[in-house]
């Protein structure tokens, strides 16, 4: 696992979240066609692939270590997030209200949580 | 007359619904998990995790859906399953040697799945035909 990533990845999301909190503090929703609203699609988009890349890299770094324990665990912490990004940008962009970035709260606050849980995991404090 | 399916999954039931998402990623998993690695060490733990995220995607889906009650229901059912589990892990811990998300009324998940079915069947009253 590459820590730098993960941490980057943490802040990153945590900044999504922030910001779709601001936008339902001054009841925008998120809206496609406008700048604030393409932003943090731009953003979402840069999350999305950097948790791809993690999942990559954690999946050919269990491979070539030989790693067998909490293999299945890890694999769901790796792709768990991938799944969640654009679910939840989907279901959020289908909103009319600001309970659209609401949901991007939600997705967004789950990805650090899902992070923090397999970097313990990877490290063996489960 | 505004669609009823729209109404449920419109405003805050959309995030209600999105928190409902993320609890069927995370029981579908840690169960998955469970039953395919360690099925023979807690098996009853393990098949109500499996029934649990069961009941999760059967609220998730009826909530998108509007298909009001089976939502309601299995609201009901997942409130009471996290009030049994929750009281039976703190009373009996040995017979859940592995936790579930139901566990200590879903301590390990910020007690999330205590609050979430009474914001379920609080949002499908308030969006009953007629009232909205």
């Amino acid at each position: 696992m590459i820590d730098v990533l993960a941490t980057a990845l943490s802040f990153a999301a945590l900044g999504v979240a922030a910001w779709s909190l601001v936008l339902i503090l001054v009841n925008r929703r998120f809206a496609l066609n406008r700048p604030y609203g393409l932003a943090l699609a731009g953003a979402i988009l840069v999350v999305e692939l950097g948790l791809l890349v993690q999942a990559v890299a954690g999946v050919i770094a269990m491979i070539s270590s030989g790693r067998s324990t909490d293999v299945l665990v890890l694999v769901g912490y790796l792709a768990g997030p991938v799944l969640i990004v654009p679910l939840a940008a989907v279901w959020a962009a289908a909103e009319r209200t600001r309970w659209g970035p609401g949901v991007l709260v939600i997705g967004f606050l789950a990805v650090p949580v899902m992070i923090l849980r397999l970097r313990q995991v990877w490290s063996g404090h489960a | 007359m505004p669609d009823l399916r729209e109404g449920i999954r419109s405003g805050p039931g959309r995030v209600l619904i999105a928190v409902y998402g993320v609890f069927v990623i995370a029981a579908a998993a840690r169960s998955s998990v469970q039953i395919l690695t360690r099925f023979d060490r807690a098996p009853l733990a393990y098949l109500l995790s499996a029934f649990a995220a069961a009941v999760y995607i059967v609220a998730t889906v009826c909530l998108a859906q509007g298909v009001r009650r089976i939502a309601m229901m299995s609201c009901v059912v997942e409130l009471a399953g996290v009030l049994v589990v929750g009281t039976v892990s703190l009373v009996v811990p040995q017979a859940f040697p592995d936790a579930t998300v139901w566990s200590g009324y879903g301590r390990g998940y910020g007690f999330v799945p205590l609050v979430l079915p009474v914001f379920g069947l609080w949002w499908l009253r308030v969006t009953r035909a007629g009232v909205r």
